[in-house]
């Protein structure tokens, strides 16, 4: 963590007024803000204004945002936090897949950025060390990582090899959405990439065990057609 | 009745109105060639120029008078027209040239001109009336002598026929005619010095021709003629201006044709006699028996007159005559108002006479009330008539009706045999006079003619003594024998009569059969293919002829394609496309047998309705004749207008169904803008006020009423979003842009995201959701699928009582996923069960509670559908609040792998999660 405590965030939107309030709400938050109202300002504006996180509208007048996700990642990891319309489910899975980090469905409120905005920025400095971290601890969910095994209020829950897995993978990316792919990959290998019912059932055990209403869910959220996120307070 | 008759005349006025768009037609008349016509045409069209109107020389002939070539000088002269002909190249007048330059005033010598074949019209002043309808003006020059109407007086005056003649119409169409007169003297002196143009052929009788009393009579025709127009044109003006005055009521002369060599004449007198009076006329044709024996020369006489006829103004008619051809005429003319009636005397012999009253004689005698004149035929159409060729199968009749009447007449002679021995003599006529009427009812008059012979001699031979001879004793006998012949020749030829007025009454009667059947078919045809057929069918088997209807593309468009034909045909040679062209953009017939480019295969007859012309039918006859006959084209237009009307009810039906759907779409696009006018402005209203509040009011507000305010922003703001998502929904379902992307769905999972979507509508009320736990996964659309249930859910919330139960129920069922969701508002009434799913169909709402958009549910509907399922509104349980049921197919999941089932060793025991 080399910066001051204030971190710079580049805000890629081609709507005055959309930029604006998120200048205002995310000034009044503590950040400082860059703005950029084209793709091609959003390229140089990384390398120039080094930020500390991006977000981009994903409909941009120029460059397309997915093209832009594209050309940044071949030189940078700064954190990408995309903003779509809803029905363009297609669109923020190919966004997730080629490198952004999370995405905000538009129209949002601003409690629901911030919160986005938190949890990538928090993560990244850890980056290097969360892999060591052992547990991990979230409104009355415990889990031991070498132990493999896990609480919910203090009482110890009994998982599969593979729902534990998959909570791991959700409680290292906490707070942060998982696609469909990144899941089935990540435990139960590249061939079943397609075979979502897999990952359906599993989440399904999964909420049943750690006792997720998924009316009310504490744990595991769903983001329909993209994936999972677990929920940070 | 005052009002009546000083209103204008419609048929006047509508004359004057169509003059005003058209061109204005001056012609120079001139009693013969010489007299300067054309040199004061020149002198007119400069007189113009000067004023500075566009003066075009469309063909000036100066045959060479250099006079009239220094007058040409500073007019713009439009270049010939080269078409080769036979080999050689003739220069014509370049009609389209003409057209596409548009001068204000064209210039166009000798309009009775006969264009080179090739021309798109066959008479020059066929080009001048497109000109003048192209709203160009036109001065023309005219000798008298070319004007149809004098032709026979011309012909008789100066023996010479001459060829080029011009309808007198035409003459009529002139909004002016100067009169260019010369006296006889001064011309003869012109033309011995060589100033007149004389054609090479016509110099044999340019002697004859300009001899002083040959021009003092022309130029008293032409004179009489420039006069009769002064009358026309005061008669006109005071019938377009309602002028009471003392021109002749409506009456009309009627002329009776038949196929004599002196018809022609006849037309000629009858339609001078008719202008002269300024009435309409008719042209008169009886169809009788006698029509069927007409030889080929006897039908083109009659048909070349009665298209005289029409040509000059004439309404044609032909009626089916009895044998009393003067009473046909005569009841015909009290039908139609006619007050004279022009007639030919008639060609009879001596004891022709004797027997039948002449037609003449009938008309003088039956038409007291009318003014009948008999007008003299020349000597030489009196010359006898050519010999009979009957028709090959009429002949074949008669000779089979003579072998017949002689086997008849043997038969009764052996019956007279008989009767002989019982019966006195006298009686026995009767035996052959029974046959004489049976060849007579079967064969028609000539082969009763010759059993009556054959009769007599039989009877006379055998019957009378002396005996095997035929000579006679007994007066009595002798008179038996006369008063038999008398008897037999009257029944027979009554008979005879009988018989043909039978044949002739099928022949109708299978032509408006014909009709009939067309009729019935188009009105059992129900698309516009079916209709065409059936006139391109109908038109084809009544003419024998190739038949094509041509249509626009679409109504009121500039080209024309075939739109049907039998035999079926897609394709015309580019002459038949340019008759086909000239008739559709003028509106009238043209092709084939009329005088608009006759080369061509087909006749195009304009499909004429009360909205104007629709279309054309083209008729080509496989052996082409010279012309349809008058009732040829009679029934062709019958069967044009018939056509023409099914086309159209055809197309309107078409328009119908149209409108229909268009205002559906109308209804659909009005209901639409309603929604969207009340549910973008509510929230809009309620987002602006609550902002405008804070911002001008805001430190005064108390902090609780600013949370307050800032919270109606955000739930308006969210309803808006929520109904611009169902309008954008809407849309691509509309344009089935919507294609759901199936995946394995988790019901928790949408039920779950769903409620908390909606968190704060459902907020007032309890929500209850009971999900079976054997429901498999779903084979749908995630999103859609939450899609769908939030607006069941919005709906429910819409109707329930505050603090109402909304119970969300689902498990499998029948091989379905059942999904109901489940209200405890005031239901829906069983009849509007099926309309909520409507586009824009709201049930009432019963108190202040918002009304839904009407979009939700359709929205809901079109999506299950997508996935193959169904949607209904049913009772709720309980009879009370509405239930929506869904129904969903369930596909069996995929099977998962044993090993990443079976649960491993950590997770072994799992009794302690059951036992909670």
């Amino acid at each position: 963590m080399t910066r001051g405590e204030t971190a710079k965030i580049l805000v890629v939107d081609d709507e005055a007024q959309i930029r604006k309030f998120l200048r205002i709400s995310l000034t009044a938050h503590g950040y400082e803000v860059v703005e950029a109202p084209r793709g091609e300002d959003a390229i140089r504006k990384v390398a120039t204004e080094q930020p500390d996180l991006m977000v981009l509208d994903l409909g941009l007048p120029d460059i397309d945002g997915q093209g832009v996700i594209r050309s940044v990642r071949e030189w940078s990891d700064v954190p990408i936090l995309v903003l779509s319309v809803r029905a363009g489910e297609m669109d923020k899975v190919e966004a997730l897949e080629s490198g952004a980090n999370d995405y905000v469905t538009k129209p949002f409120g601003v409690a629901e950025l911030i919160a986005r905005v938190r949890v990538l920025l928090r993560s990244r400095p850890a980056a290097a060390g969360s892999a060591e971290a052992t547990t991990f601890e979230t409104g009355g969910l415990r889990l031991d990582f070498p132990g493999r095994r896990v609480w919910v209020g203090g009482e110890e829950v009994k998982l599969t090899r593979k729902e534990f897995d998959l909570l791991r993978l959700l409680a290292r990316n906490a707070g942060k959405v998982l696609t469909h792919d990144q899941l089935l990959r990540e435990v139960w290998g590249q061939a079943y990439v397609k075979e979502t019912q897999y990952l359906r059932v599993h989440i399904g055990h999964l909420r049943q065990k750690l006792g997720d209403d998924p009316n009310a869910p504490r744990f595991v959220w769903t983001e329909p057609g993209v994936g999972y996120r677990l929920i940070v307070e | 009745m005052s009002d009546d008759t000083t209103r204008p005349e419609p048929d006047a006025l509508l004359t004057e109105v169509r003059k005003e768009n058209r061109g204005r037609l001056k012609i120079f008349l001139g009693a013969a060639p010489g007299v300067g016509k054309t040199y004061a045409m020149l002198q007119a069209a400069h007189e113009r120029r000067k004023e500075g109107t566009d003066v075009l020389a469309a063909v000036v002939e100066t045959h060479g008078r250099q006079e009239t070539e220094a007058l040409l000088r500073g007019l713009v002269i439009l270049p010939r027209k080269r078409i080769g002909y036979r080999g050689r190249v003739f220069t014509e007048m370049d009609l389209d040239a003409l057209l596409q330059r548009r001068p204000t005033l064209a210039l166009m010598d000798e309009l009775a001109h006969t264009n080179v074949q090739g021309s798109r019209h066959i008479k020059r002043w066929q080009d001048v009336e497109e000109i003048l309808d192209a709203g160009i003006d036109v001065y023309t020059t005219l000798n008298i002598q070319h004007l149809e109407s004098l032709n026979d007086i011309v012909e008789r005056i100066a023996k010479v026929r001459v060829r080029e003649t011009l309808p007198d119409k035409v003459l009529e169409m002139a909004d002016e005619i100067e009169l260019v007169d010369l006296p006889p003297d001064a011309l003869i002196q012109r033309l011995s010095e060589g100033k007149v143009y004389v054609p090479e052929q016509a110099r044999r009788a340019v002697h004859h021709f300009f001899s002083r009393g040959n021009l003092t009579a022309l130029r008293e025709l032409a004179m009489r003629t420039a006069a009769e127009r002064v009358d026309t044109e005061m008669l006109a003006y005071m019938r377009a201006h309602a002028v009471p005055g003392p021109w002749p009521t409506r009456d009309r002369l009627m002329v009776c044709l038949d196929d004599g060599a002196g018809g022609q004449a006849l037309v000629r007198t009858a339609r001078r006699m008719a202008e002269r009076a300024r009435i309409p006329w008719i042209a008169v044709h009886v169809e009788t028996q006698a029509d069927d024996r007409l030889d080929e020369d006897a039908r083109t006489r009659l048909d070349d007159t009665l298209r005289l006829a029409q040509r000059l103004g004439a309404e044609v008619v032909t009626l089916q005559g009895g044998p009393l051809v003067a009473r046909d005429l005569i009841a015909y003319a009290r039908s139609r108002n006619v007050t004279r009636i022009l007639v030919g005397r008639e060609r009879r012999g001596a004891w022709q006479r004797w027997f039948v009253r002449s037609v003449p004689q009938g008309l003088l005698r039956l038409g007291r009330d009318f003014e009948v004149t008999v007008v003299g035929t020349e000597a030489r159409a009196t010359a006898p008539r050519p010999l009979r060729t009957q028709e090959e199968t009429s002949r074949r009749r008669t000779l089979l009706g003579l072998l017949w009447a002689t086997a008849a007449v043997g038969a009764a002679g052996a019956v007279a045999r008989v009767v002989e021995l019982f019966l006195p003599l006298p009686n026995l006529s009767l035996v052959f006079l029974t046959a004489v009427l049976l060849i007579a009812v079967r064969f028609g008059l000539w082969p009763a003619l010759y059993a009556v012979g054959l009769s007599l001699a039989v009877y006379n031979y055998f019957f009378t003594a002396p005996y095997l001879t035929f000579s006679v004793y007994h007066q009595a006998d002798i008179l038996t024998l006369m008063f038999f012949v008398l008897v037999a020749v009257i029944t027979g030829n009554l008979a005879g009569r009988v018989r043909a007025q039978l044949d002739a009454i099928r022949q109708t009667a299978r032509r408006n059969a014909n009709l009939y059947e067309f009729s019935r078919k188009v009105a059992a045809a129900a698309s516009l293919d079916d209709v065409l057929w059936a006139a391109v069918h109908h038109v084809s088997s009544t003419l024998t002829a190739r038949s094509l209807v041509l249509l626009p593309p679409q109504p009121r468009a500039p080209d024309l394609t075939i739109a049907a034909g039998y035999p079926p045909e897609d394709r015309m040679s580019d002459t038949d496309w340019a008759a086909a062209d000239w008739a559709w953009k003028n509106e009238r017939p043209a092709g084939w047998g009329t005088d608009t480019l006759p080369a061509a295969g087909y006749l195009f007859m304009p499909l004429r309705t009360g909205r104007g012309v629709i279309g054309l039918l083209g008729v080509a006859f496989d052996r082409p004749g010279k012309a349809l006959s008058p009732e040829q084209q009679r029934l062709l237009g019958a069967v044009a207008d018939q056509s023409a009307v099914a086309i159209e009810r055809a197309q309107l039906a078409g328009d119908i169904e149209e409108a229909r759907l268009l205002s559906e779409t109308e209804n659909l696009r009005s209901a639409l803008l309603s929604s969207i006018s009340h549910d973008l402005r509510t929230p809009l209203v309620s987002i602006i006020g609550s902002a405008t509040t804070l911002s001008e009011v805001g430190e005064r507000v108390s902090p609780e009423d600013r949370r307050e305010l800032v919270g109606t922003v955000l739930e308006e703001a969210n309803r808006l979003n929520r109904f611009v998502q169902n309008l954008l929904d809407m849309t691509r379902l509309g344009y089935g842009a919507m294609q759901p992307r199936r995946d394995w769905t988790d019901l928790h999972d949408v039920v779950g995201r769903a409620v908390q979507r909606l968190r704060d509508v459902l907020e007032p009320f309890r929500v209850s959701v009971d999900i079976a736990p054997e429901t498999p996964l779903l084979w749908a659309d995630p999103v859609l699928m939450e899609q769908v249930l939030v607006n069941v859910l919005d709906n429910a919330a819409k109707y329930s009582p505050a603090n109402g139960l909304i119970v969300v129920e689902a498990g499998p069922r029948d091989g379905a996923l059942e999904l109901r969701v489940e209200d405890d508002g005031p239901g829906i009434p069983p009849d509007e069960r099926e309309l909520v799913f409507d586009m824009f169909y709201r049930v009432k709402a019963r108190d202040s509670r918002t009304a839904g958009t009407g979009l939700g549910l359709s929205i809901c509907r079109g999506l299950i559908e997508a996935h193959g399922g169904t949607i209904a509104a049913e009772e709720g349980r309980g009879q009370r609040g509405a239930a929506i049921v869904l129904r969903l197919p369930l596909v069996a999941p995929p099977a998962l792998d044993a090993a990443d089932v079976e649960p491993d060793p950590v997770a072994a025991q799992q009794p302690g999660d059951e036992g909670q």
